[in-house]
C-alpha cells in the first residue's frame, strides 16, 4: 500500500467536506444544528432551568401504621427539581386532569405501600414473608419524552426510599453500593437524548458517501483514478479513514455543542476515548451502507433517496427516537446498529459505566461485527454493480 | 509496420518489445530496430449485440504519435479504454509498454497517462490541487511534483488561475487541467482521447505545440480526434476507424497521396461515402 496515494485522497475528500456546501452541510452544520436545537427544546440551554413535569400523586395510604413509608416517598419525590408534585386526594380527579394534558403523569400510592416496604425490612432476604403491592403509574402517552424521563426517576426515587441514598431515617441491614442511577434532580430531558444524537448524526454519512460515489461515478472520476496505479484497497482505505474523521469530527462537534448546553456527562478521558471509537466504527457501518446505496442507485438523486431506507430505520428504531415507540418497535430496533451505539453511549455518559462494562463491550462488539459486514458487503456490491 | 508476407521477431528489452522485420536476413542487419510501444492483436468487443470494435490489429512504435480518427460510435474510446485496462477485450489482446493489459494492469497504469473525452477534473480542488493529486497517485517524488506541475501549468497558460477552484474555471480551462493531470507524471505513452473538442482556437492551439512537445520528448502519444486538421497537424500515422473496424492505416501525406485526396476528411468519404462530421 502507498501511503501517498492514500493520504493524498484522503485530502480530497476532507477538502470536499469543507468546501462543498451540501457536504459541509451534512457533515458539520446539520449536527451542529441538531445539537443546539434539541438543547435548547429540551436541555438547559440559556441558564440551568430544567424541563419539569407536573405530576400528580394520589396517596391511598394517608392514615395507618406505616403510613411515614409513603410519606417518605413523597417527600423524596419532592426533592427531584425535574419534578413537580401535586398532591390529589383522588384517582379520578387526577385521571381528568391528566387526559386533559394539565400533567404529564399519575402516580397512585397504594393503601399497603408502607405495609410492604415495612415487610421488607422485616424479612429482607425472605421474599415468601413480602407483601407484594404495586404503585400506579399513568403516563401521557402523548408525550414521548415523559414517557422516557418519569419511569427511571420515578423508579430511582422507590429505590432511595428503600435502601436510603439519604439513609438517615431507616437504618438499612442489607448492604449495596449507591446505585448507578442517574441523579435526576440534574438531569434534563437531553441528557436522555445526547447519546442518540450522537449516532443519529453519523447515520447521515450513508448519503454523503452515497452521493460522493455516484457523483465521482457521473463524472468519469472513478474511472479516471482507476487508470493511476492506485489500486482497489488504498481507494478503500481512504474513504474509510476520511469518513471515519468526518464522524470524529462530528462527535467532537456534538460534543461541544452539547456542552454548551449544558450537557455534562459522568465520563473521564477513557470513557470519551472509546466513545470516539465506537462512533468512528459506526462510521465505517454507514461506508459500507452508503457504497451498496451507490451500487444500487444509477444517479447521485437516486442515491439521495435510496440512502434513506438505511437511514430512517437506524434513525426511528435506533437513536433516542426509538425509545418511545411500541415494544415490537423496539424488538426491531436490535436489529438496528445505531441501537448499539446509541445504548453503549447511554451507558458511558448516562449510567456512568465503566469501559469494562459487559453491556459496552457487547455493544462495541456487534457494531464491529455489523460494521465489517456491511463494509464488506458494500465493497463487493459495488465492485460488482457500481462501477458503470 | 508489418509488411505483408513477412515474418514478425520479437523479443523485451526493458519495457519496451522490439520487433525486426524479418523479409531476408540481410534486411535485418541494415535496419535499425523499431521499439514497439502498443500492440492491438485482432481486439473486439461486444456490447450485448453492438460490436463496439471488431478484430482491430496494428501496432504503434515507441516515440509516435498515431492518431484515431473516425465518426462517433467508430470504436476509438473503447480502444482506448481497453488499451487502459478500464474495459476487458471480448476477445483478442493488448499489449502496452510490453505488458499485456489484462494480466498486468497494474504495471501498464504505472507507464500511462489518460486524458479522457469528457472533462473529469474534481470541481471543489483547485487547478494545482487536482494535477497535484494525480501527481501523488502516481507516487511522484515531491520536488518532482512540484516542478512538473508548474512547469505545466505555465505552458498551458493555467499558471494564474492555479489555485482558484476549477468550478471557477471557463470550459476550455477545465480541458487544459484534464490534460496535465494525464501528463504531470510524465508517463512513457499518453492517451489523449479528443483532448481539443470544444477549445477555442487559441488554446487548441496551445495544446497542439504542447503535443509536439511530447512528441519531441520521444513520448508514445495515442491521440483521438475528429479534426482532421488535427490529426494532419500532429500526427506521425493515422489509423481510420469505422464500424469498429481499421479501414485505413499510414501517415497522412501517404493517405492522400494512396487516395489523391487533398484532405483526411476526403479519404474517410472516399472509403464511406460518408462524412465524419455528418456522425458526430
Amino acid at each position: 500500500m502507498n501511503f501517498q496515494r492514500v493520504s493524498s485522497l484522503v485530502r480530497k475528500d476532507l477538502k470536499k467536506m469543507i468546501r462543498q456546501p451540501a457536504t459541509l452541510f451534512l457533515i458539520v452544520l446539520f449536527p451542529v444544528m441538531l445539537t443546539l436545537a434539541f438543547g435548547a427544546s429540551f436541555g438547559a440551554i440559556g441558564g440551568t432551568q430544567s424541563a419539569t413535569y407536573q405530576i400528580a400523586v394520589v396517596n391511598m395510604e394517608s392514615s395507618g401504621p406505616y403510613q411515614q413509608w409513603s410519606q417518605h416517598f413523597v417527600e423524596n419525590l419532592t426533592h427531584i427539581e425535574l419534578l413537580n408534585i401535586q398532591a390529589f386526594s383522588d384517582n379520578e380527579t387526577a385521571q381528568a386532569d391528566l387526559i386533559q394534558g394539565k400533567i404529564q403523569a399519575v402516580l397512585v400510592i397504594p393503601g399497603n405501600f408502607g405495609q410492604s416496604c415495612d415487610s421488607f425490612w422485616t424479612a429482607p432476604t425472605n421474599p415468601s414473608l413480602w407483601v407484594n403491592t404495586t404503585l400506579q403509574l399513568h403516563l401521557d402517552s402523548g408525550s414521548m419524552f415523559a414517557t422516557q424521563a418519569i419511569p427511571p426517576i420515578i423508579q430511582q426515587v422507590l429505590t432511595a426510599t428503600l435502601y436510603g441514598t439519604q439513609p438517615i431515617s431507616i437504618p438499612t441491614p442489607i448492604q449495596i453500593g449507591s446505585p448507578s442511577l442517574i441523579q435526576a434532580s440534574k438531569t434534563t430531558m437531553f441528557d436522555y437524548m445526547a447519546p442518540g444524537i450522537f449516532a443519529y448524526a453519523t447515520i447521515f454519512l450513508t448519503m454523503t458517501v452515497a452521493q460522493s460515489f455516484t457523483e465521482d461515478r457521473e463524472k468519469g472520476l472513478l474511472r479516471r483514478i482507476n487508470t493511476t496505479p492506485t489500486t482497489p484497497t488504498e481507494f478503500m482505505i481512504s474513504q474509510a479513514i476520511s469518513n471515519m474523521a468526518a464522524a470524529l469530527i462530528q462527535v467532537a462537534l456534538v460534543f461541544a455543542m452539547a456542552y454548551l448546553v449544558g450537557y455534562r456527562p459522568y465520563i473521564d478521558v477513557v470513557s470519551f476515548t472509546l466513545a470516539f471509537i465506537i462512533v468512528s466504527i459506526f462510521a465505517l457501518c454507514n461506508v459500507g451502507f452508503g457504497l451498496i446505496t451507490a451500487a444500487i442507485a444509477k444517479s447521485s438523486g437516486a442515491a439521495t433517496g435510496i440512502s434513506f431506507i438505511f437511514i430512517m430505520p437506524q434513525m426511528f428504531l435506533g437513536t433516542f427516537v426509538g425509545a418511545a415507540l411500541s415494544p415490537s418497535a423496539q424488538v426491531a430496533g436490535k436489529f438496528m446498529p445505531s441501537y448499539y451505539v446509541t445504548d453503549a453511549l447511554t451507558s458511558l455518559f448516562l449510567r456512568g459505566a465503566p469501559v469494562s462494562s459487559p453491556t459496552i463491550l457487547l455493544d462495541l462488539s456487534v457494531v464491529t461485527i455489523i460494521s465489517g459486514i456491511s463494509l464488506l458487503l458494500g465493497i463487493l456490491l459495488f465492485r460488482k454493480y457500481g462501477k458503470t | 509496420m508489418k509488411s505483408p508476407g513477412s515474418l514478425i521477431c520479437s523479443w523485451e528489452i526493458g519495457i519496451f518489445k522490439q520487433v525486426i522485420p524479418l523479409s531476408t536476413t540481410l534486411t535485418v542487419s541494415m535496419m535499425s530496430p523499431k521499439e514497439v510501444a502498443i500492440t492491438i492483436n485482432n481486439l473486439t468487443k461486444r456490447f450485448e449485440d453492438v460490436t463496439a470494435v471488431d478484430g482491430l490489429s496494428l501496432e504503434v512504435e515507441k516515440g509516435e504519435l498515431f492518431g484515431l480518427l473516425g465518426p462517433n460510435g467508430a470504436g476509438k474510446t473503447t480502444t482506448i479504454n481497453i488499451l487502459c485496462g478500464l474495459l476487458k477485450p471480448t476477445s483478442g489482446s493488448v499489449n502496452v509498454g510490453g505488458y499485456d493489459v489484462q494480466k498486468r494492469p497494474d504495471k501498464v497504469k504505472e507507464m500511462i497517462g489518460v486524458c479522457p473525452q469528457d472533462t473529469a477534473v474534481f470541481s471543489y480542488l483547485t487547478g494545482r490541487e487536482n494535477v497535484e493529486l494525480f501527481a501523488n497517485l502516481h507516487a511522484m517524488p515531491r520536488e518532482k511534483l512540484k516542478k512538473n506541475t508548474e512547469d505545466l501549468l505555465k505552458k498551458l497558460g493555467l499558471l494564474e488561475e492555479a489555485n482558484r477552484h476549477v468550478r471557477k474555471y471557463s470550459g476550455g480551462m477545465r480541458r487544459r487541467t484534464n490534460l496535465i493531470m494525464a501528463l504531470v507524471h510524465d508517463p512513457e505513452i499518453a492517451f489523449l482521447d479528443e483532448p481539443t473538442v470544444a477549445m477555442d482556437v487559441q488554446s487548441r492551439h496551445a495544446v497542439w505545440d504542447f503535443i509536439k512537445e511530447l512528441k519531441k520528448q520521444n513520448k508514445t502519444v495515442i491521440l483521438t480526434t475528429h479534426y482532421m486538421e488535427e490529426a494532419e497537424e500532429l500526427c506521425d500515422r493515422v489509423g481510420i476507424i469505422d464500424h469498429g473496424k481499421l479501414i485505413a492505416l499510414g501517415a497522412p501525406e501517404q493517405l492522400k497521396s494512396k487516395f489523391r485526396t487533398k484532405n483526411l476528411e476526403e479519404v474517410f468519404i472516399q472509403l464511406t461515402g460518408r462524412k465524419i462530421r455528418e456522425e458526430l
